[in-house]
């Protein structure tokens, strides 16, 4: 029988022969790396295993992206960890705030993460490298602690879901509103522990940006991870990035699935997941009347160039509405920039919006932008729980940015076509 | 080892979130994360729970962000063991990392009420609910990972991986 593509690179990476699904292997790790919240813990085991150094320099990345700039004395003193661990050890890609992005965006826009590696992370959202045919998991602190000290790491091969997705996108519907649909129909745990493989026709016409998106919120499912097969979009975005040779994967057509699911695009409209599981989401034409307090246009699934163009689109001469904050975060410094070239950062301070430097910021409920008692906001971000964006009972709606930003004109969750 | 303890329910998908709330995430300090655990949830929780109490889980316990602080808050502020029908990878993970015992079982979910006292056997596997009488056989944990929790851990079993490679050099 063939293989899987995440099996084909879990091969190129073990001394194991022939494991079974389900079965514990050791992996060579080919780039791991941390945040400003999981890295300190990391950097703790590390320095108490007893090595000398790090397994190599060139192969961690630590991003203080979470709560940099330092919002308080405390995260000043968790980044301090990062940035002084990083001189006494000649990290490489350890990016000072200025350089900063957020992680999953910036990894690979710097050519770090390529087709075929084995991608750790100590943020859940790490499965966003797959979008260019790479392993790509979570992990915590302890376990990255391992990998920068040993460069390996345990790991269960998992079974995989192969997704088809057919026909062709309706208007305003991007990567995050398959992705929602899809959590929608599976439900939060309905692939865990599982490889999400999204394929067909509409993954095929599917731009990088999307694809992040999509990759990025397979953890919402529960995924080990999201891949999708490297194609000539793929090998166009990594032209003049990729720092190292890579090496393409692709599935074997008798390869083994746990379950094939189709859907066919054509009938997915922009999609609003509710309070409180991205599982909750309903099409657009169904949402109702929900007054918002505040929008967010950002994170590390959509604070790509792609959004702030569809959001740009939507803003462009208009106005946020006066009881509306809108608040909008470029994912990386390069974004950020061309973003201001292209005139996108004008049209978002004309039309009334906050612009930040790059930071996940809200998202977590950092800072940057935290919801008081009983406020409701819609945001392009990947979690709606309890609290995630400030106070217990506040409420987050997760949408698309093209949702995000008609809303924000509005006052209300709105459909883009309301604005156009 | 054998642990003993009052059961603290939990429905389904329980996520990291609501455990500890990113608003603590700035230290990781586990004296001052397990203060706020679960306090979104229930503020009063820390107060009311004893340690060696039990949390016992619907499906997909631990969903949501990587951060070990959440495993690190509950092991801290007392729990000795969590019981789920399923966890989330990441969260089952971390907490057989830092040595918080983690067991997969639907039945003790559907068969157990708030307050009960379990005792659970870990190197058996036997689990009895004390205050209902049933009994449970429950799955041992693969090879590797028993192999993890015999060394106290991912961290010693690391170190000692060191000074293999290092004696090896």
């Amino acid at each position: 029988m063939g293989q899987t593509i995440v099996e084909k690179i879990l091969t190129s990476h073990t001394d194991k022969k022939n494991f079974r699904i389900g079965e514990i292997i050791n992996v060579r790790v080919d780039f791991a790396f941390a945040n400003d919240v999981t890295a300190p813990l990391a950097i703790k085991d590390f320095k108490n295993s007893g090595a000398k150094d790090v397994f190599d320099k060139k192969k961690i990345g630590l991003i203080p992206d979470h709560f940099s700039p330092n919002k308080d004395i405390k995260s000043a003193e968790q980044c301090k960890i990062l940035r002084e661990f990083s001189h006494e050890y000649n990290i490489e890609n350890y990016f000072e705030l200025g350089k900063m992005g957020i992680e999953h965006a910036l990894l690979p826009e710097q050519g770090l993460v390529l087709p075929g590696d084995i991608v750790i992370g100590a943020d859940s959202h790490t499965p966003t490298s797959g979008a260019l045919g790479a392993f790509a998991t979570g992990v915590g602190s302890t376990d990255l602690g391992a990998i920068m000290t040993l460069g390996e790491m345990w790991l269960k091969v998992p079974e995989t879901i192969k997704f088809i997705y057919s026909g062709k996108l309706n208007k305003w519907v991007s990567g995050k509103d398959l992705i929602l649909y899809t959590i929608g129909k599976i439900g939060v745990d309905g692939a865990n522990y599982k490889v999400m493989e999204f394929t067909g026709e509409a993954i095929k016409n599917l731009s990088i940006d999307s694809r992040f998106a999509m990759c990025n919120m397979a953890i919402e499912a529960g995924g080990k991870t999201g891949i999708i097969e490297p194609d000539e979009i793929t090998l166009d975005y990594l032209k003049e990035r990729a720092k190292r040779p890579y090496q393409i994967y692709k599935s074997d057509p008798d390869a083994f699935y746990e379950k094939v699911i189709e859907f066919d695009v054509n009938e997915i409209e922009p999609q609003v997941a509710f309070p409180h599981l991205p599982e909750n989401a309903k099409p657009i034409s169904q949402v109702g009347d929900i007054k918002i307090d505040q929008s967010v246009i950002g994170s590390c699934t959509n604070g790509r160039i792609e959004d702030l163009r569809v959001a740009a689109d939507i803003l462009k001469g208009k106005q946020v509405h006066s009881r509306v904050r809108l608040i909008i975060i470029p994912a990386t410094q390069n974004i950020y920039s061309q973003a201001i070239k292209e005139g996108l950062i004008d049209i978002f301070i004309s039309a009334g919006a906050a612009v930040s430097t790059p930071t996940c910021g809200p998202c977590l409920g950092g800072h940057m932008g935290i919801l008081a008692e009983g406020e409701k906001a819609i945001a392009t971000t990947n979690r709606n729980f309890v609290g995630r964006m400030g106070h217990p009972k506040s409420e987050v709606y997760l949408s698309n940015p093209a949702v995000a930003a008609a809303s924000a004109i509005m006052g209300k969750i709105a459909n883009p076509e309301e604005v156009i | 080892m054998i642990i003993k303890g009052k059961i603290w329910k939990f429905k389904d998908n329980i996520d990291t979130d609501v455990i500890i709330p990113a608003r603590h995430l700035n230290t990781s300090d586990p004296k001052e994360l397990a203060l706020h655990c679960m306090e979104d949830y229930d503020p009063e929780f820390v107060k009311k729970m004893e340690r060696g109490d039990i949390v016992v889980a619907g499906n997909n316990f631990g969903c949501g962000s990587s951060r070990e602080h959440a495993p690190i808050a509950l092991k801290e502020a007392g729990i000795s063991c969590i019981i789920a029908k399923s966890f989330a990878r990441i969260f089952f993970r971390n907490a057989i990392n830092i040595g918080l015992p983690i067991f997969e079982s639907s039945e003790i979910f559907n068969e157990s009420d708030q307050g009960d006292v379990l005792e659970i056997k870990t190197d058996s596997g036997r689990i009895n609910n004390i205050t209902n009488g049933k009994t449970y056989k429950i799955n041992p944990l693969p090879d590797f990972i028993q192999k993890v929790i015999a060394h106290g851990g991912l961290k010693e079993y690391v170190k000692e991986e060191v000074r293999r490679r290092n004696s090896h050099v």
